[in-house]
């Protein structure tokens, strides 16, 4: 009793390979696209790589790739098959590795559940990861003359400039870090000598944020100095103003732009389709089969996607696994059997010989 | 004496047609291509249309929009015939509308031309329109309280940011008009009436700049106030200072962009031009020497080519005469029929014959 048979006259096996030759074209392209994507996510994630303190994240482009790279191989082969399943003669060839495909189209789908999975569950390694890379880039904003963190300030004001974000959570964390560079401080100034006996590091901690926090939508000229004083700028309040600095941390704008990356549709697609294609492919295989074993080939034949029932094709696979298992083991009891019966048959032949003597 | 004569056998002629018409599709898609360059241009220009002062130079690409349509069905037609010229039974068909086809293209080839040099010619008047839209724009960045200007401010601020400059020919045009409103300044204090008082029109003049000249990549924390001032900041010479804020002036560099984007246009322009200069040379060739053939009267012989029948002298007094013709000979008052001397073959023999004499009666 086979499992979901049906029915497959000439027409509809050539009807079956072309629909699943555009079908594995289709997954070439989206194949394709997922690779793409992954490519398109690593140049993202490198280009951000100095505010970023571990390099775990990249396993999911790294995934993404691999598979892109995989599904254009075995979809090419796929329609490969296709193009010479109606052909009696070139069919046979491609019988052994269907096996081989199907647990590679497998194989793949798990993988991209994986992927899906893997950005969710990675987000909070990402954020962690921001967290610490942007507190020391605020932290070595002033460095601009120490080898190797030089470029700490221009990475950090880009940063800020073209995700529209200030500071690690928010515009706060620059009020706890010493951002301007004791090089261009007046020590011989009595408010810059008040400022640093004031706290207990001997840092020169000011309430008043880079340039490159400011707001071009903001109806005023932007403040930076001063802004928890609400005295010192003319009609300013402090606690109502939220036009004048980006209110957004910078921490939580590039999650947001990643996550939004990683989550696309793509790798969804690609594996409904594969599904599908696997379906399909065995239907084709079988009634291709069922055909070439027709008197006349051009007949109806059957499509089927498992021989016998499930329990009976479980029963059948576990018996040859374990007759395989067995064929390495050797078993003494035949053996011995065997032994036996080699003796019984010599003595019969050492008889007739003594009798023929 | 035929201009460029070149002689075609049968086979020539059919491979002729078919190249041609291939060129003309790949035509037609080098009109789309102008077409969309005409789009993109106008989209560019339309972006920054706040900062261009009421110039009329919208009318490039237009021009390119309205060229690559018209090569677009020019080239269709022209694939068209050239399909049907391999049979020469279907050439008669065509017969009529090739020469004032020729003429057409040579014509719109003509515009073609023009509207490359006019990409290279817009540099001067997009100059004008920046200098006096920048100039407008930076004194009306205060005003974002008023309606219709107060997304000046943002333009302005993300102008500067992106395009890495500062001001309209560099940062002192900042100095020269107050780009803070009065409803952020503090009339009740000394030191801001001392400055309004300070000029004639009462302005609020600072030396200082917005936030968004400040440059990136200087070393130290920007400074905006007192540029002119060192003392006002440790370790600061305003002289030597060249990192701090943006160099170059915003004219100079929204310039240097859309020119770039004008010379590639240009330069594809000319290529496409020449490109239909030697499609339309094929065609006038297919066309005179399908005409010999049917002139000759056997579709498979061998007929001749060529560009102008005669040489470009005698062309030129041909059209002058066709021009002639058809004007009125005005000393007789327009009427063709007064002392027209006679040209007729037919000699009916002199004028002033007497009348024979009367045969005399009886």
């Amino acid at each position: 009793m086979a499992l979901l048979k049906m029915k497959f006259s000439q027409q509809r096996r050539v009807r079956l390979a072309q629909g699943l030759w555009l079908l594995s074209w289709l997954a070439v392209m989206c194949g394709a696209l997922i690779f793409c994507l992954g490519v398109y996510l690593k140049i993202e994630l490198l280009r951000r790589d100095e505010v970023m303190e571990n390099t775990e994240i990249h396993v999911v482009p790294n995934l993404l790739m691999m598979v892109g790279l995989a599904s254009i191989g075995a979809n090419w082969v796929a329609s490969r098959v296709c193009q010479d399943s109606l052909d009696a003669s070139r069919f046979p060839r491609w019988r052994i590795l269907l096996l081989g495909w199907y647990a590679v189209a497998v194989l793949l789908c798990c993988l991209l559940l994986a992927v899906v999975v893997l950005s969710y569950a990675l987000q909070g390694r990402l954020e962690e990861s921001l967290k610490v890379g942007l507190r020391n880039g605020i932290r070595f904003y002033k460095d601009t003359d120490v080898p190797g963190r030089c470029f700490q300030k221009e990475t950090i004001d880009r940063l800020q400039m073209e995700f529209r974000c200030c500071g690690n959570n928010n515009f706060k964390d620059w009020f706890e870090v010493q951002w301007v560079s004791n090089r261009y401080l007046d020590f011989t100034s009595q408010e810059v000598k008040d400022r640093i006996r004031s706290n207990v590091d001997g840092r020169y901690l000011l309430d008043g944020v880079p340039f490159s926090c400011c707001n071009p939508a903001s109806p005023r000229p932007c403040l930076q100095n001063q802004l928890t004083d609400s005295r010192a700028h003319y009609n300013y309040e402090y606690q109502s103003e939220e036009l004048n600095l980006y209110s957004r941390g910078c921490r939580q704008a590039l999650t947001d732009y990643y996550m939004g990356l990683m989550n696309s549709t793509g790798p969804g697609v690609l594996s409904v389709i594969l599904i599908q294609m696997a379906v399909v492919m065995r239907y084709l295989q079988t009634a291709v089969e069922g055909a070439m074993a027709l008197e006349s080939p051009e007949g109806e034949s059957e499509g089927y996607i498992l021989e016998k029932d499930v329990k009976a094709t479980y029963a059948d696979v576990k018996a040859k696994a374990l007759d395989l298992l067995k064929f390495a083991q050797v078993d003494p009891a035949s053996e011995a059997a065997g032994a036996e019966e080699g003796e019984k048959a010599d003595k019969a032949t050492e008889k007739v010989a003594t009798t023929a003597a | 004496m035929a201009v460029l004569k070149v002689k075609f056998t049968k086979t020539r002629r059919d491979k002729l047609a078919q190249i041609l018409w291939i060129l003309n599709w790949i035509s037609v898609v080098t009109g789309v291509i102008l077409f969309s360059l005409g789009l993109f241009l106008k989209v560019e220009l339309k972006k920054r249309e706040e900062l261009m002062a009421e110039k009329d130079i919208q009318y490039v690409p237009n021009m390119l929009i309205a060229v690559g349509l018209i090569a677009c069905a020019i080239n269709f037609l022209g694939g068209k015939i050239c399909y049907d010229c391999v049979d020469s039974t279907k050439f008669l068909r065509w017969k009529l509308i090739m020469l004032p086809y020729i003429v057409c293209t040579f014509f719109f080839t003509l515009c073609v031309l023009v509207g490359a040099l006019m990409c290279y010619s817009m540099h001067w008047e997009l100059e004008e329109a920046l200098d006096l839209g920048l100039m407008q724009a930076m004194r009306f960045y205060k005003d974002t309280d008023m309606p219709g200007r107060c997304f000046l401010k943002h333009t302005v601020d993300t102008l500067q940011i992106q395009f890495q400059c500062c001001g309209n020919s560099g940062y002192k045009d900042w100095f020269q008009i107050q780009w803070i409103s009065n409803r952020y300044l503090d009339m009740s204090k000394k030191e801001v009436v001392d400055r309004l008082r300070s000029n004639v029109e009462g302005k609020y003049l600072m030396d200082g700049v917005p936030f968004s000249c400040c440059n990136i990549n200087s070393p130290r924390p920007c400074i905006q106030q007192q540029i002119t001032n060192n003392s006002a900041h440790f370790n600061y010479e305003h002289q030597t200072e060249d990192q701090n804020l943006w160099m170059k002036g915003c004219r100079q560099a929204l310039l240097e962009y859309y020119t770039h984007i004008m010379q590639s246009i240009g330069l594809t322009v000319l290529i496409t031009w020449l490109f239909e200069l030697s499609v339309l040379t094929g065609v006038r060739y297919l066309q005179t020497s399908l005409e010999n053939v049917l002139r000759q009267g056997d579709p498979d012989s061998e007929s001749d080519g060529w560009l102008l029948e005669n040489s470009l002298m005698e062309t030129a007094r041909i059209i002058k005469s066709l021009g002639k013709s058809n004007q009125i000979n005005t000393a007789n008052n327009g009427d063709p029929n007064i002392d027209v001397p006679s040209t007729s073959k037919a000699h009916y023999g002199p004028d002033n014959v007497p009348p024979k004499e009367k045969m005399e009666t009886s």
